[in-house]
């Protein structure tokens, strides 16, 4: 069973900016993590910090309207589109993401390798707890 | 009843406890003779750490002869992995950088 999470925003800005923000490697970086993305369909791309890579794919783009990708990261399989509608105060912008996480079945990678990569994480998180 | 998040904490908060229970994700099943070759620690603590991430649900035992073999589950995890929590807090975040870059592209 897929799960979504939802984050939606009034924000008071021109669409046009925010969808430059969205789609513009270095301004990515500056808001959500280093990126080597182009803005072609089918377009295969990565979102790196220190710790994680997320695996991505292009699977949609409507120039100022939308945006969807498949966001693979450790055990998660899941696509995130992004669906911008203008407003009289700037622009409303929705992150819709819908996937599967480990737990939801073994077919997600549940093999050796995934859960000590989930383990290292878990144990930074841990740390954290301290 | 799945084990709670809880007891999942408390199971793999210690240092050798982890270790004993990714050393089984690993390598796959492994007697407490062979776990005790490698933790550093005694066997009757070894079986002690063993007993505790069975009770978490984080491994199933089977004796065979005088041995006793111990293989990891690491589904029991599922109860730590809610994904969606962890992204709202992500997106959350990561809306709030977006404000803030959106605003210093304004000058």
């Amino acid at each position: 069973m897929s799960r979504t999470v939802t984050v939606e925003r009034e924000l008071p800005f021109p669409l046009a900016r925010v969808w430059r923000a969205l789609t513009t490697p270095s301004l990515m970086a500056e808001w959500l993590m280093t990126t080597d993305f182009a803005p072609e369909e089918g377009r295969r791309f990565t979102f790196t910090n220190d710790w994680l890579t997320v695996n991505c794919e292009l699977v949609e783009i409507d120039p100022m309207t939308s945006l969807a990708y498949r966001w693979d990261a450790l055990e998660l399989r899941s696509v995130v589109r992004w669906t911008l509608t203008p407003t009289a105060a700037g622009t409303r912008l929705r992150m819709e993401q819908t996937g599967f996480g480990a737990h939801q079945g073994r077919e997600f990678g549940g093999a050796r390798a995934g859960w000590t990569r989930f383990l290292d994480q878990l144990e930074m998180l841990l740390e954290r707890m301290d | 009843m799945p084990p709670s998040p809880d007891a999942l904490f408390r199971s793999l908060s210690d240092p050798t406890r982890r270790g004993l229970f990714e050393r089984l994700c690993r390598e796959g099943e492994q007697t407490v003779r062979a776990l005790t070759d490698q933790a550093g620690v005694s066997q009757p603590a070894v079986s002690k750490h063993l007993r505790q991430l069975k009770d978490a649900g984080l491994v199933t035992d089977r004796a065979q002869g005088r041995e006793t073999h111990y293989r990891a589950n690491p589904a029991a995890l599922g109860a730590l992995v809610d994904w969606t929590q962890e992204m709202t807090a992500f997106w959350d975040g990561r809306f709030d950088a977006l404000e803030d870059l959106l605003r210093r592209m304004d000058q």
